[in-house]
């Protein structure tokens, strides 16, 4: 669907604004403990900066720096990491995602642990948020056809 | 709350809402949806809820006006019957 077009001002606003966005994505996550955002938000803003890159450029050249492999791998790993930081409290002796028993493999303690943990699993949610987003893109914008990688 | 503000932001909702649902034209309904969508992150922050209204606007008006606009483009401008 998304052929190559050759528009020099929006390559190049995209091209400037995509670095931008990531950091606010970010922003966003690693504020998220204090002020409105968090995994979610953030991975939206991560994956509306690799929609933008795909509108403005074509699917093709974005799917080379940005795999549906790796996409796969981002998908399955987010979770991956928020339900490992969830068994590991209990492996550690404490309840599923109780993160205060982090103190015991982590050099802080028990109230930095907290923090640590929660910040855990919202990198987690932001990178299968991010990469679903994309992914659900992706194969809109491609008519589901496979384009190579996995 | 300021009610002036909250009456005039519910009117427009209201009135993209219905506009949205009427309009014949498919693009122009996902357009009209994304600003309904603009409209309800208005108003949210204006009730306090900043965090749901950041959701709004990151996924509401954000991604999903793409990801209509990229499902409409499969589809053909005017129906066959």
């Amino acid at each position: 669907m998304i052929k190559k077009h050759d528009d020099l001002i929006v390559e190049t606003l995209a091209r400037l604004l995509t670095p931008f966005i990531q950091a606010f994505a970010l922003y966003v996550l690693f504020l998220g403990h204090y002020s409105p955002g968090g995994g979610f938000q953030g991975g939206v803003l991560v994956a509306a900066s690799f929609i933008l890159l795909i509108i403005a450029f074509d699917l093709e050249k974005t799917t080379e720096r940005f795999s549906e492999k790796f996409n796969v791998i981002c998908n399955g790993g987010g979770v991956f990491i928020y339900a490992g930081i969830g068994v590991l409290c209990i492996l550690l002796g404490g309840n599923l995602l109780d993160y205060s028993v982090l103190s015991k493999i982590l050099p802080v303690g028990p109230e930095e642990a907290r923090a640590l943990g929660i910040l855990g699993v919202e990198i987690g949610v932001e990178i299968t948020v991010a990469a679903c987003l994309v992914s659900i893109f992706i194969d809109l914008a491609s008519k589901g056809e496979n384009l190579g990688g996995s | 709350m300021i009610w002036q503000l909250d009456l005039i932001l519910l009117l427009l909702v209201l009135i993209t809402g219905i506009a949205a649902l009427s309009v014949k034209d498919l693009l122009s309904s996902a357009i009209i949806l994304g600003a309904y969508s603009f409209l309800m992150c208005l108003l949210w922050t204006e009730m306090g809820a900043v965090d749901v209204a950041f959701t709004e606007a990151t996924v509401g008006a954000g991604v999903s006006t793409v990801f209509f606009v990229a499902a409409i483009y499969h589809t053909t401008r005017r129906t066959k019957d």
